[in-house]
């Protein structure tokens, strides 16, 4: 599933054939280099009462050696990083049971763990794959909470884990998991000239980065699709922004705008038939909705302000704009089939780029008050802002597509770090690159 | 040969150098001292009169305001703040009197605040130079303004110091 991703070349047809050899060498190491340049991730803040929880190596039972990192190790690790849970190292299990029955509950609660999971591997009946089965008990009732089987294809024991690790968050938290999920970002490496910028697909936990793109000139504002197959975004390849849609898997990819002006801020429809985004053909920027099945493409503002980055209300029917009309940025909405703009935010002297909550009540915001940036929520419902991180230049801010985080970009001295922040504010995770600047992260819808 | 691409670079270090020492000052001096005509004899060969403008060897003239191609603007704004007037204005001068002149106006913006709400801020400071360029003669097909928003930063460094140099609009000619 994650294993046949291509690059394309930032230029299309416009080369000979040995230039574009030239090219895809050079994308083909730069991509390499992205592998080798994983995302780490490390708890800053975690929730204070983290729910202690042992996962126990699974039995491997599947033809051909077992995978370095195990598919417990993947899910205890999962489990950690997201602030609310406490797993325990393997070095402290003094019992590795692989079936109920041998389970001695005795001993995991003076160990003092309040839930253990156990499992295997077995080859798939069907010839290809794996599928893992797995159990979860109560250690202090011995109740089965969990009895499952997931199966995944040959390359993706990785992605079995981490649809696991959805599994416990769920029945512990009551909120689906967000582990079997992926994100996307912008890195640039390199200093002047010589600079590159790539945009990255990654799993949730910086395993496996794909480079989607890669380019000398800026990219930005990545947005995914809503089956989490298509990248949306903005690239400067011909001198001037242009926005662009491309298949993650196949490398293909469609020229969406290149007007004069700014072409910019592309983002899918709920139900992927259209993209708002943002173009200047009239002089200043403006929101705008294209059909992708018609190319029908419909102007919703008309304002002498700065309207920019669109963004949909998970029904589909409101667009949420940043604009300066009422003379800083603020949050603004507008029917997504036309209409009046209403003011959203208003407390604060900045609030930009909004990533609406997957239920649609809360909006992510960068807030700005001097020179300090922070990633803000504003609750629609109450009109309150809770600002969630302590800044002082973070912005992008993108929600899982559980509600449970929020991935936004910051900066470590002269450096683009990406972090994120639980929708409390309570944890919050650091993610580092080894190298280079990163920045617009976007996190994938869940991937089925 | 060897000694002259020395002397060059030497000179060039030198002027490095001197371009970091400025430093909190973002404003140039605008007022060219005013120069004196007690030169005798002026050939054609001679340092041409930096208030020409429409002399296009004044580009590579420190005297003259056309070698200054970079118009500064003040945090989330865009108007062309007053000592930066004469340089668009020269410029405007120039292109009037050149109707092969092409220039591309590259807005950009500091690094604080949302991307794509910066590159709507370049934009807008380009359009601002744009307008007083064709207030001042040049015609529309001549300029061109393209965003970069904070996307081609100039310095990285997350301070005032740095953040004045990259809130700018560079006037980029592409024909003379």
């Amino acid at each position: 599933m994650f294993s046949n991703a291509k690059s394309t070349s930032f230029s299309d047809m416009t080369v000979t054939d040995t230039m574009k050899r030239l090219l895809l060498a050079l994308l083909f190491i730069t991509g390499a280099s992205a592998a080798q340049a994983r995302l780490e991730i490390e708890i800053v803040q975690g929730n204070a009462a983290q729910l202690p929880i042992a996962v126990v190596p699974f039995q491997w039972r599947a033809a051909g050696q077992p995978p370095i990192t195990g598919v417990a190790s993947v899910v205890s690790d999962d489990l950690y990083r997201s602030g609310l849970f406490a797993p325990m190292d393997e070095k402290d299990m003094v019992d590795r049971p692989v079936d109920a029955e041998s389970i001695k509950f005795g001993t995991w609660r003076l160990l003092k763990t309040d839930y253990i999971v156990i499992g295997q591997v077995n080859d798939s009946p069907s010839g290809s794959g794996f599928d893992i089965v797995y159990q979860m008990f109560d250690v202090h009732t011995q109740e089965r909470l969990l009895s499952q089987i997931t199966s995944v294809g040959p390359g993706d024991l990785r992605f079995g884990a981490h649809r696991v690790a959805d599994a416990i968050y769920e029945k512990l938290t009551g909120v689906p998991g967000a582990f079997a999920t992926r994100i996307a970002y912008v890195s640039a490496t390199g200093e002047g000239d010589s600079l590159q910028y790539e945009l990255v697909v990654a799993d949730a936990d910086g395993f496996n980065p794909i480079t989607v793109v890669g380019s000398p000139e800026p990219l930005l504002s990545p947005s995914w699709s809503p089956d989490g197959e298509k990248l949306a975004y903005v690239s400067f390849e011909q001198g001037n922004s242009a926005i662009y849609v491309q298949e993650v898997a196949t490398g293909a990819r469609e020229l969406v705008s290149s007007g004069k002006g700014i072409n910019g801020a592309p983002a899918f429809s709920p139900d992927g038939t259209k993209i708002a985004l943002t173009l200047s053909r009239t002089g200043n920027p403006e929101i705008y909705v294209r059909d992708l099945r018609t190319n029908d493409t419909r102007q919703l503002t008309q304002h002498w302000a700065i309207d920019t980055e669109p963004t949909w209300s998970p029904d589909g029917r409101t667009i949420y704009f940043t604009s300066d009309r009422g003379g800083r940025p603020q949050i603004y909405q507008v029917p997504a089939s036309g209409g009046t703009a209403e003011r959203v935010t208003r407390e604060g002297d900045y609030n930009a780029r909004a990533s609406v909550a997957p239920d649609g009540r809360s909006i992510a915001i960068a807030n700005g008050r001097g020179n300090e940036y922070r990633i803000a929520v504003w609750e629609l419902d109450h009109g309150r802002l809770r600002i969630l991180t302590p800044g002082v230049l973070d912005e992008s801010p993108s929600f899982a597509p559980n509600g449970s985080m929020i991935l936004y970009a910051t900066r470590e001295g002269s450096r683009g770090v990406l972090s994120a922040v639980s929708a409390d504010g309570n944890v919050r995770q650091r993610i580092i690159l080894s190298e280079g600047d990163v920045r617009e992260p976007a996190w994938s819808p869940v991937i089925r | 040969m060897k000694i002259a691409l020395r002397l060059l670079l030497a000179l060039a270090v030198a002027f490095a150098v001197s371009a970091c020492r400025k430093d909190t000052q973002p404003v140039e001096d605008t007022t060219p001292t005013p120069v004196e005509d007690t030169t005798e004899d002026v050939t054609t060969s001679a340092a041409p009169d930096p208030r020409d403008y429409t002399d296009a060897r004044n580009f590579d003239n420190p005297e003259s305001l056309l070698s200054k191609r970079v118009v500064y603007f003040d945090f989330d704004k865009s108007e062309v703040k007053a000592e930066y007037r004469s340089i668009v204005a020269a410029h405007a001068a120039y292109i009037a009197s050149s109707s092969s002149a092409q220039v591309t106006l590259e807005g950009h913006a500091d690094e604080r605040g949302t991307r794509e709400y910066n590159l709507g801020l370049g934009e807008r400071r380009g359009n601002s130079v744009n307008g007083l360029l064709s207030a001042g003669g040049a015609r529309g097909g001549q300029l061109d303004v393209v965003s970069y928003g904070e996307e081609r930063p100039i310095c990285r460094v997350s301070d005032e110091d740095c953040w004045w140099k990259n809130r700018r609009v560079e006037i980029v000619y592409t024909a003379r």
